[in-house]
């Protein structure tokens, strides 16, 4: 099996472009979609309007979703089905920070400050500690990783997925002002008051181009910059072959965990973002199975590994059933044919764990 | 006493369904090494084609939903529906897994996953089940077989034996003992055997891989079919084919092949019983709400202490 792509430095003759080493690598790319995320929140709306901005805002969402399950099911080789579980548990953190934090920071519950604005930063870092705190159920659902094979390990992700779904429903209603926030009790704290079955509505409604693409690039560099680190090749050992990987002093069961809880950390990041966004109102029936069947399509058929690949499913995967809305009830249909297909035909994915630009390449010598 | 009688007695039909359904999965995972993420969908064929049955043929032969057929009815139904998802299990094997016979297993699992959402979305198009609820018609009448009385003066309460449980409990029995025969004692069973335990080898000693793989689909295919009947016999309100009910039970009765030690026949009619003994009694006695939790959390339990489950050994019998 071939891991390694074709080197760029490793052909001296050919006169290579301009291409940053060390640092820089993370950095450019960093700042590049940085640009991109701005320009696309001030362009973007004016162009397309608001249905389509929310198309765009989706695409973001389900990339950064679908790129990181890609380093669980792609790089390490393993197989969660409970991805929509740990988005879950970022969107649910991030929602009560946001809710409940605005009331005792600005003493009014809903949207606070303008782009960019200390509303927009609370956001932000309620995201961030989504994903830590999705991130951190990552680390209690890979730890089973250890002792289970693959298909027992997708069955503790759908259990969790599932018991987290369950679980959720039977947390208290919303409180819906500040009267009543201010009267309750520890009692009323704890499990926390996220609306149960009908959903955690009323969640400041931040999310727009410009964080989900930052967060986008973020994810994507980060996915990119493992893949070809030390780290990444060790994972994606661990899934050619977990004997070989461990006779070579690979930890195996460092590198599953670790590929678990940076997946959980974007997934609760992704969470934050989704809960965050207009005409959504996140419930516990995100936390279920059908969502994350979504996601494992994505890897699967982008090419598990590739997070070019990936990345185009997402686009692909997400952009199509919105503009095919009138054939809503066939859309699975075609989306599971579509996986059996793959798998009988080209069982790697589209682009198996190359990058779209290396095909470019080899064509172009 | 009463309600502890009467939830043994929902436990024990509740469990030879899981039984019925696990045995599918331990049987196809004992040879092929992949959950059939598409076997709770044959129990939802099951469901449903039971119900367009008695929905749509039998009005014709003159028992409208409101009168109930005689009992050979159902005798009749059941085996058809059997036979019916069997061939549909056999149609799936030869389509979507054969092609996958020596691709890795994770390939065959995202497969399975494949067939199963194909499954559920095409059973929920408008000309095949539709997307919405149903209600069965009664096919068996709500006979008290027997009645118990505990306690005395104000607090008595009484405990029904009702038929539909009796017949859950005896018409699985019944498949269960057979399925242990054609295992156990017939030389198509001891090919099954030979092929889990060693494929090639099996190969060498002349055994029709193939066949016996189809075999086992349609094997597991009809007990899941029959589970279906049998399901929808005591909960006549029937989910649209991609509802999670269907996908919790078959994931229970997954979890009820891992916890007898899959791959093992009895094991997981052993596991049958203990999931459903677990939920109903964790239902009951403890919450209602968290009845899922209660079985994933004996299922992370066991594979903690056992993984190999609870009849599991590393020279185990497998099917």
């Amino acid at each position: 099996m071939s891991v390694s792509h074709p080197m760029p430095a490793a052909s001296p003759i050919a006169a290579t472009p301009f291409r940053p080493t060390g640092p820089l690598m993370g950095v450019l790319p960093l700042a590049i979609g940085i640009v991109v995320a701005v320009l696309l929140h001030v362009i973007l709306p004016g162009f397309v309007g608001p249905y389509y901005s929310r198309i765009v805002i989706d695409i973001g969402i389900a990339i950064i979703l679908a790129v990181s399950l890609n380093i669980v099911n792609g790089m390490t080789g393993q197989f969660s089905i409970g991805h929509a579980g740990f988005m879950t548990v970022g969107g649910y953190t991030a929602g009560l920070i946001t809710y409940y934090g605005s009331y005792f920071i600005w003493g009014t519950l809903g949207k606070h400050g303008v782009f960019l604005g200390t509303g927009e930063w609370l956001f932000a870092a309620s995201c961030i500690v989504g994903g830590l705190v999705a991130a951190g159920a990552g680390y209690i659902v890979g730890l089973p990783s250890l002792r289970l094979r693959g298909d027992y390990l997708a069955i503790v992700t759908l259990g969790f997925g599932e018991i987290l779904r369950v679980v959720l429903q039977q947390t208290g209603k919303v409180l819906d002002d500040g009267a009543a926030i201010r009267a309750a009790g520890w009692s009323q704290w704890l499990p926390p008051p996220v609306g149960g079955a009908i959903g955690f509505d009323g969640i400041p409604k931040y999310t727009n181009l410009f964080w989900v693409y930052t967060f986008v690039t973020i994810t994507v560099v980060v996915a990119y910059r493992l893949k070809h680190s030390s780290l990444g090749r060790a994972m994606i050992s661990v899934r050619e072959d977990e004997i070989a990987a461990q006779a070579m002093g690979v930890n195996i069961a460092r590198q599953k965990v670790l590929a678990f809880v940076m997946a959980a950390f974007f997934a609760g990041v992704a969470g934050g973002l989704f809960a965050h966004e207009r005409g959504v109102i996140i419930s516990p029936k995100d936390a279920g199975f059908q969502r994350s069947f979504d996601y494992v399509i994505m890897t699967v058929l982008g090419g598990r590994g590739s997070i070019s690949g990936v990345t185009l499913a997402a686009i692909i995967l997400t952009a199509l059933p919105e503009l095919l809305r009138d054939f809503e009830q066939y859309r699975l249909i075609v989306f599971a044919l579509l996986l059996i297909v793959m798998m009988i035909v080209r069982p790697q994915g589209l682009f198996g764990i190359h990058e779209i630009w290396h095909f470019w390449r080899r064509r172009s010598r | 006493m009463a309600d502890f009688t009467q939830t043994l007695m929902t436990a024990a039909a509740i469990g030879s369904l899981y039984a019925l359904i696990a045995l599918g999965y331990t049987m196809v995972y004992g040879i092929l090494k992949f959950i059939n993420f598409a076997h709770s969908d044959i129990v939802v064929l099951g469901a449903w084609s039971s119900y367009t049955v008695a929905d749509q043929v039998l009005p014709r032969l003159g028992y409208d939903s409101r009168t109930i057929p005689p009992l050979w009815i159902g005798a009749v139904i059941l085996p058809l529906i059997m036979l019916f998802c069997g061939f549909v299990g056999y149609v799936i094997e030869r389509l979507a897994y054969r092609p996958l016979r020596r691709a890795p297993r994770l390939n065959v699992l995202i497969t399975a996953i494949g067939v199963s959402l194909f499954l559920q979305n095409l059973g929920q198009l408008d000309f095949m089940f539709g997307a919405s609820p149903e209600k069965m018609p009664a096919l068996l009448p709500s006979w008290e077989l027997a009645s118990f009385s505990f306690g005395t003066g104000e607090a008595t309460r009484k405990v029904v034996i009702s038929l539909v449980d009796t017949m859950i409990f005896a018409t699985s029995g019944t498949l269960m003992l057979v399925l242990e025969y054609l295992v156990f004692r017939t030389k198509l069973g001891t090919a099954m055997r030979a092929v889990s335990y060693n494929t090639d080898t099996a190969a060498l000693m002349g055994i029709p891989v193939d066949r016996v793989i189809s075999f086992t689909f349609v094997l597991g295919s009809s007990l899941a079919a029959a589970a279906g009947f049998l399901y929808v016999m005591k909960y006549p309100g029937i989910n649209q084919p991609a509802h999670t009910v269907w996908v919790l039970l078959g994931l229970k009765a997954f979890v009820a092949a891992v916890i007898g030690g899959i791959g093992n026949v009895r094991g997981a009619v052993l596991g049958g019983f203990v999931i459903a003994f677990v939920e109903q009694f964790g239902a009951f006695y403890i919450s209602s709400n968290y009845r899922d939790v209660y079985v994933f959390a004996l299922l992370i339990g066991i594979l903690l202490v056992k993984p190999t489950g609870l009849l599991g050994s590393p020279l185990r019998e497998k099917v």
